[in-house]
């Protein structure tokens, strides 16, 4: 277990050293991936591609050639398209896909010598806030095999928090990639809107899409920060800022940061365990001499009804493309260009998938546009107007991740409607674009992880990581290595 | 045209014009055909998994022209939405367009009639849109039990322009195109093809009493894939209303299909047009902002207007309006006229030989006017050599001919082949007096009285000078030589 719980920086460090190397890791990873496969975390793994490829970076390394990402070895979210390998989306109907091009992130993370090990299970079409809803089977929580990891990347976040890899990438549309790292412990940054390509991304919902890293260490979320971050010609959405060395600041003291607690966060239906854990949160950061200042977000009742109306609008058109006439699956059995579009989409779309574009569809629907959809464009550019306001009087925002710890499988499977609402505190952040970050704050009394939600103004990830930076290391620290055998 | 002059047609538009952009409106693929099916394809117009559009700034431009060259008022911000339905030709399932933001909208064309009237036609819009793929169902490769589909034009920028329905007559709609046709080739922004759907129009038309403002139950025709076809197309659908009108029967809201095999249109089937678009804002594309500076620097960039061309050449050149309808039908043809313009002084000749020569050997040669070898300085040239009398027309087109052929100067042609004129009185005179004794029975005719035998007389001299005789001083002589005989009965 000499790699255990490790992170990059300490990776390198052997690696120089000679003390290991990337074969060596990789080896570490399988066999962990292959203990821990009741997790059910990964859809597909690349062993042999990875193999060869660790043996090409120790080459490199020895020559002094290798890039800053080499000894990362990384879990993928199974939304994010490589040109091997299948690209499933955790759904039937993309079971046997493959894409013919890379998407931008994963070439600049392979450009870096970043190891892909495998492609991480997720609710289908990242639709779902626990990980029940893929074609490929649940996955289950490390810390407690009868509860969810969270979703939708929670074959990602188990992934990191059960060492099956140095890091992973997820994607967040409203909460996908924060609140599996809240369940499992790990650290999970959802970056500002534009600020990293979703060229390559397989859509959900457009405007909301966002991808991001989970790592067991806030160095390691902001190296990869550094590669992932920057504009994309090819995403048009991707936003021409300057990307600041994420890493240089980590350490800067947070004395006179101002934290801005809204109180609309802290109400009904919030846990009093996870309550507690970030009241002791918000003290520890007042000794570290920051300043706790409470501020309102008053639109923030709206963000859930606001979300599951343009999410949904979106994902009904970015989703119409599975139509089985180009590519993925499609029925055979239909004896018209009607039935082929009705058996192949009510076969190969599973129901939460079907309940969306359903309600997506209907929201657009001549007549009830303007009731839904453009309401909704209304409360979401108030929800904006909230947290500009409340950056008059504060710097970052703490609040929970999510109002509870992880739940049971099946709790809430059959109510859409509550497991809808468990995203009450993540989803306002993708209306309004701006960056998130997960961190551990702390336990319940079943030890189960309570996260941490830090939430900066537009661009401002530096910021995040440097308070998250402060309480990894004083405050909740990382747990010790995971046994994996079943819990 | 029709037995029901108390109804009169109101008819609107709605024109696909397809985009001469070098790549496809998302993507860096080729918008020009010309490879096998479905190789002029990437990820983003194929719609795959994952991939995302980036606007080609150059359609941009392009609609900007459009835009200005139609009176349209450029919306600083407009905003691209996706349309959905579900079609094989398209892969994304929606069609990235406009709808509530378009490009430009309020402006204006003026068609000229066949009678010599002017039509005002308001624009209501034209919007950016991107084309879909080509379904195959009918052709002979195709199973009977299979539909191909070819993508390459998935991704070709179109512009819509959608008219106030403003003209009363299909001659009108025909006209209108073909204005159009000529605006956006004058623009360089389409080739205006109309049979290879370059252009393609759609119409909307109602009917009304003669001389009523309100607006009949309207109906939609498409198929229609020539200007001939959408004249045809409205004069079927203005009759059949009007025949239902005059029954008592009332007009059906419907979408009809033209077809031009049988010279009629017929209803879609229901289920074919009933859609919900459920149009909203494409989210994957940032609106589209223009600045007022950049609208001015297009304005200055804009070619002259063929019908402002049309105008200044009646009063600049003294053309009559016929010619300059005829040079300016075309901008290459206008640029070569006022090329040779240049050059000569008179402009009505230049525009004869234009119009006439030029323009047949283009069509002979099927060539455009700008590959002839006969460029508009060698026709100067001719032209100038021809008022100054070196040689006759008859030479002149012999050497038009020969230019086309070779590229050499008519001065050159004229020294190498001994094709100046005869002018020298002896040898002229030597030429009739052995016609007029060829020619006894004529020339008893004229001296009797019989005018027009001298053109007869005349052409002979020619022929046996192989048209190289200046025919005025043949006129002369041969008038001389007749009166002399003349004198000596």
């Amino acid at each position: 277990m000499i790699h255990s719980f490790t992170d990059l920086q300490s990776i390198q460090g052997k690696l120089a050293a000679g003390a290991t190397s990337c074969a060596e890791l990789t080896e570490y990873y399988l066999d962990r991936i292959h203990e821990g496969a009741h997790l059910n975390a990964f859809i597909s793994l690349f062993a042999e591609r990875a193999r060869a490829q660790a043996v090409e970076i120790d080459g490199k390394q020895k020559k002094g050639t290798a890039g800053r990402l080499a000894g990362m070895i990384m879990a993928i979210k199974d939304n994010m398209v490589l040109d091997y390998g299948a690209t499933t989306c955790g759904s039937h109907i993309l079971e046997h896909f493959q894409s013919p091009y890379t998407a931008t992130v994963l070439k600049k993370l392979a450009a870096e010598d970043a190891i892909f090990i495998g492609k991480t299970n997720m609710d289908e079409f990242a639709m779902g806030s626990s990980t029940e809803n893929s074609a490929f089977g649940l996955v289950r929580n490390p810390l407690d095999n009868d509860r969810v990891p969270g979703g939708s990347s929670g074959g990602s976040a188990v992934a990191v928090a059960a060492d099956f890899c140095t890091a992973a990438l997820g994607s967040d549309t409203g909460g996908s990639i924060r609140q599996p790292a809240s369940f499992c412990g790990v650290i999970g940054l959802k970056p500002t809107y534009g600020r990293v390509s979703r060229y390559g991304l397989v859509a959900f919902a457009s405007s909301l899409d966002q991808i991001g890293p989970l790592t067991r260490s806030v160095d390691d979320a902001a190296l990869l920060m550094n590669v992932l971050a920057g504009r994309d010609p090819g995403d048009s959405t991707s936003a021409a800022v300057d990307v600041p060395d994420f890493c240089a600041d980590l350490d800067k003291p947070l004395k006179g940061l101002r934290i801005g607690i809204p109180q609309e966060y802290y109400g009904e239906g919030l846990d009093e365990t996870v309550r507690q854990a970030l009241q002791k949160t918000s003290e520890f950061l007042r000794d570290m001499q920051a300043i706790p200042v409470p501020v309102s977000l008053p639109h923030t009742e709206y963000s859930i009804a606001t979300y599951y109306i343009l999410a949904n609008a979106e994902a009904s058109a970015n989703l119409a493309r599975y139509d089985g006439a180009h590519y993925g699956a499609r029925a055979d059995a239909a004896r018209s260009l009607e039935e082929m579009y009705v058996q192949t989409r009510s076969q190969a779309f599973g129901a939460e998938v079907k309940r969306r574009i359903m309600l997506g569809t209907y929201v657009l629907s001549s007549g009830y546009y303007e009731a839904y959809y453009a309401k909704a464009q209304q409360v979401r550019t108030r929800l904006r107007d909230d947290f500009d306001g409340a950056w008059q009087h504060c710097d970052l925002l703490l609040t929970p991740t999510c109002p509870t710890t992880a739940f049971r499988i099946g709790e809430k499977a059959s109510d859409p409607l509550t497991m809808y609402l468990s995203d009450v505190y993540t989803v306002s952040v993708n209306l309004t674009g701006l960056p998130a970050l997960s961190i551990p704050c702390g336990q319940d009394p079943q030890g189960l992880p309570i996260g941490a939600q830090l939430i900066g103004q537009p661009f401002a990830e530096g910021t995040l990581l440097r308070v998250a930076k402060q309480l990894q290391l004083h405050h909740a620290p990382t747990r010790q290595v995971l046994r994996l055998e079943e819990r | 045209m029709s037995n029901h002059i108390e109804y009169e047609p109101v008819i609107g538009l709605e024109v696909h014009i397809q985009l001469s952009t070098v790549s496809k409106i998302f993507c860096g693929c080729r918008a020009r055909f010309g490879s096998e099916a479905n190789a002029q394809v990437c990820p983003v117009c194929l719609g795959l998994p994952g991939a995302l559009p980036v606007l080609n700034r150059k359609a941009v431009d392009y609609a900007a022209r459009l835009a200005l060259a139609t009176g349209c008022e450029i919306n600083p911000r407009s905003v691209f939405a996706r349309k959905n339905y579900f079609y094989p030709d398209l892969p994304k399932g929606y069609q990235i367009s406009q709808f509530e933001q378009p490009f430009c909208e309020n402006g204006m064309i003026t068609v000229e009639t066949a009678s010599g009237g002017k039509r005002p036609v308001r624009i209501r819009r034209i919007h950016l849109e991107e084309d879909a793929g080509k379904s195959m169902h009918q052709e002979a490769y195709v199973g009977d039990d299979e539909s191909l589909v070819d993508l390459n034009r998935c991704g070709v920028p179109l512009l819509e322009l959608v008219t106030e329905p403003d003209l009363t007559a299909p001659e009108e709609a025909a006209a209108f195109l073909a204005y159009l046709r000529q605006l956006v080739r004058y623009l360089e922004i389409c080739d205006g093809n109309m049979e290879e759907g370059s252009l393609r129009c759609d119409a909307n038309i109602s009917v009304r009493v003669r001389g009523t403002f309100g607006l009949g139950t309207k109906t939609e025709l498409k198929n229609m894939n020539s200007f001939r076809h959408v004249e045809r197309a409205l004069a079927f659908e203005y009759e059949r209303q009007c025949a239902l009108l005059t029954a008592g029967q009332a007009v059906q809201q419907e979408t009809l299909l033209w077809d031009a095999n049988r010279n009629i249109a017929t209803p879609m089937r229901s289920k074919e047009f009933a859609h919900d678009y459920r149009y909203f804002p494409e989210p994957d594309l940032l609106p589209v902002e223009i600045e007022t500076n950049w609208i001015e620097a297009q304005r200055r960039d804009l070619p002259e207007l063929p019908q402002a061309k049309k105008v200044r050449y009646q009063e600049a050149f003294f053309l009559p309006a016929y010619d300059a309808a005829v040079l300016t039908e075309d901008a290459d043809v206008a640029h070569y006229y006022e090329q040779v313009a240049d050059r000569v002084d008179d402009k009505k000749l230049a525009s004869n030989w234009v119009m006439g020569e030029v323009l047949r050997a283009c069509k002979e040669r099927g060539e455009g006017v700008t590959d002839l070898k006969m460029t508009p300085a060698l026709l100067a040239d001719l032209l100038g050599m021809l008022t100054r009398s070196e040689i006759n027309s008859g030479m002149a087109k012999q050497i038009f001919e020969q230019v086309l052929q070779t590229g050499k100067s008519p001065h050159d042609l004229v020294a190498e082949g001994g094709l100046s004129q005869i002018d020298d009185h002896d040898s002229l005179q030597s030429v009739i007096q052995t016609v007029l004794q060829a020619q006894q029975k004529d020339v008893s005719a004229y001296l009797q009285g019989n005018e027009k035998v001298l053109g007869f007389l005349m052409g002979l001299v020619m022929k046996a000078t192989s048209g190289r005789a200046n025919p005025r001083t043949v006129t002369s002589l041969l008038r001389e030589e007749l009166a002399q005989l003349k004198n000596r009965l």
